[in-house]
């Protein structure tokens, strides 16, 4: 079952459109990366789903029910991770946490042991400093047990791991894979390698339309069959091979490029290299990343 | 109402954690010592000016001393006290906007009247502690060092006080939901209570002004009686609950 599905939902402002008949959905505990330069719209797209923004036109349901502008019944199933989250610095994790579920009535015992056990989730269980000496890293994963805190079923971080370090990335990310098993995670970004880390689905937005969606997979599938690429220590090497192979040798350089071949054509060329005593210095297929594809999506 | 106490609950935690708390109470303990001490050392002082005085040409009898003089000092003390104490609660709303603290509670469906109310509840409590602790410590020191049966309707002229405190706090907390600054709202604040001050030198309605209520001592010495307090005491609650209710209504469609 999808916990949130998007239908033809468009929004402008004035007369700048950010987002245009967008459609996609995220499936039950899935990790749904959302992707796309800075104005692309993925906050727009946030906002709406959240009901903060009316829609010009289209529908949003998440979890079977549609979302209406200004009235929140919705969002009961939606735990938020804004950006950069601030908490209260004089608090401790655990007291926020209490705080949180105290003021959204959650019974008294049961927020005892969900606070506990969300701390030790997101690895702050321990921690029994006060908020405001929290690293950024820190506070971003207090943000994602507060957002889980009521039990959503998806849960949406808008940008969790641009403001971080490289260590504090990869914890977040080990965190929202395992919040997989609680609720969908939506998470928009423009770092790609996160998103091929942990993501399921991937859906690029550009200019507020949808350029690109598809699963892992599926990208795994496009990237086969872009060619191969091989380096030569000896001009006459490269020259022989690529006319051998109808590749193409760059400002007469030892790098020679053959496009459109798949990894059969590359066996062939290292036989063929074996056959002619050529030693390359390297040989390797090319792969389409996500940021080829992305450098693609937006047309540069 | 678990919502509203544990809202509260954090409004006092932040008082206390962040030292706003202790600060007040040492402010209002000091200032409470001060108005017996300043009392009990002018005569003192005066003796120690008498000889440069004499010098100019004036001659200094016997200074005479009395609760009453320290009750003077109280008086004119407590505003003091009272801008602090405003200046501290300056940012009460404004720094949970800036600093986007408040978005986490809203959103977890906290109703936007209980954060008005529990802020209005800590910042009068707050007041009425260090008020009467301030009021209290100089009625323990007068009533050692002199008598305070010399102050005729002493308490109800620190009531009419404490009262003004309270009006101003509304004001604070009425343009902490206007204004997005702490500056903002400190400069609407002294601003509002300066037009009422300035219309208090028109002697019609002077008496009918909460600003009236901070300079009760009149009747300490009997120049004055509550009665003719009365219009600016009723006037001063229905304004101070007008405030709290606009900041509430203000405040929902924020």
């Amino acid at each position: 079952m999808d916990v949130l599905t998007l239908s033809h939902v468009s929004r402008s402002f004035g007369r700048h459109q950010a987002v245009k008949d967008l459609s996609f959905s995220v499936p039950e505990h899935s990790v749904y990366g959302f992707i796309g330069p800075n104005g692309a719209g993925k906050t727009t797209t946030m906002k709406l789903i959240l009901g903060l923004l009316k829609m010009d036109g289209g529908e949003i349901t998440v979890h079977g029910q549609t979302v209406r502008y200004g009235q929140n019944n919705t969002n009961q199933y939606i735990g938020y991770l804004p950006d950069v989250p601030e908490f209260y610095g004089f608090l401790t994790p655990l007291e926020y946490l209490r705080l949180c579920g105290e003021v959204t009535g959650i019974p008294k015992r049961e927020l005892t042991s969900r606070s506990e056990e969300l701390l030790e989730l997101v690895g702050l269980k321990n921690s029994n400093k006060r908020i405001q000496g929290f690293s950024r890293g820190m506070k971003q994963r207090l943000g994602i047990a507060q957002a889980l805190l009521n039990r959503p079923k998806l849960l949406i971080c808008d940008e969790p791991t641009s403001a971080l370090d490289p260590a504090g990335r990869k914890e977040i990310l080990e965190i929202l894979q395992s919040v997989r098993k609680y609720a969908a995670v939506l998470f928009s970004t423009h770092i790609l390698t996160d998103v091929e880390r942990i993501c399921d689905e991937i859906a690029f937005l550009h200019k507020g339309t949808l350029a690109f969606r598809g699963t892992m997979e599926d990208i795994r599938t496009l990237r086969n069959g872009r060619g191969f690429q091989a380096e030569f220590h000896r001009k006459e090497d490269a020259e022989k091979f690529s006319d051998a192979f109808l590749g193409k040798q760059e400002n007469d350089s030892l790098l020679v490029t053959c496009e459109g071949k798949t990894q059969e054509d590359m066996l062939r060329a290292m036989a063929y290299l074996a056959e002619n005593q050529i030693s390359p210095r390297r040989i390797e297929m090319l792969e389409t990343t996500l940021e080829h594809l992305f450098m693609e999506v937006i047309g540069r | 109402m678990r919502a509203f106490l544990a809202f509260t609950k954090k409004e006092w935690l932040e008082l206390i954690r962040t030292g706003k708390c202790v600060l007040l109470l040492i402010l209002f303990t000091l200032f409470g010592i001060m108005n017996p001490a300043i009392a009990k050392l002018t005569p003192w002082m005066m003796k120690m000016l008498s000889a440069d005085l004499s010098d100019m040409g004036l001659i200094l009898t016997e200074t005479n001393v009395d609760a009453l003089t320290s009750w003077a000092q109280f008086y004119k003390n407590i505003p003091m006290g009272l801008l602090l104490f405003l200046l501290l609660f300056g940012g009460i709303l404004t720094t949970e906007y800036q600093r986007g603290t408040l978005v986490h509670m809203l959103t977890k469906s906290l109703k936007r009247w209980k954060v008005i109310l529990a802020k209005a509840g800590v910042m009068v409590s707050a007041w009425t502690l260090c008020y009467w602790l301030c009021f209290g410590i100089t009625y323990g020191y007068n009533q050692y060092f002199w008598d305070n049966r010399a102050a005729e309707h002493l308490l109800f002229a620190a009531f009419c006080t404490y009262l003004g405190g309270i009006w101003m706090i509304s004001l604070l907390l009425l343009m902490s939901v206007i204004f997005t600054t702490s500056s903002g709202v400190l400069a609407a604040t002294g601003g509002a209570a300066l037009s009422f001050y300035l219309a208090g030198f028109i002697p019609k309605i002077t008496e009918y002004l909460p600003v009236r209520l901070l300079g009760a001592s009149g009747m300490l010495s009997g120049l004055e009686t509550p009665n003719d307090y009365r219009y600016a005491v009723w006037i001063t609650l229905c304004l101070s609950g007008a405030a709290v209710l606009l900041a509430v209504k203000l405040f929902n469609r924020k």
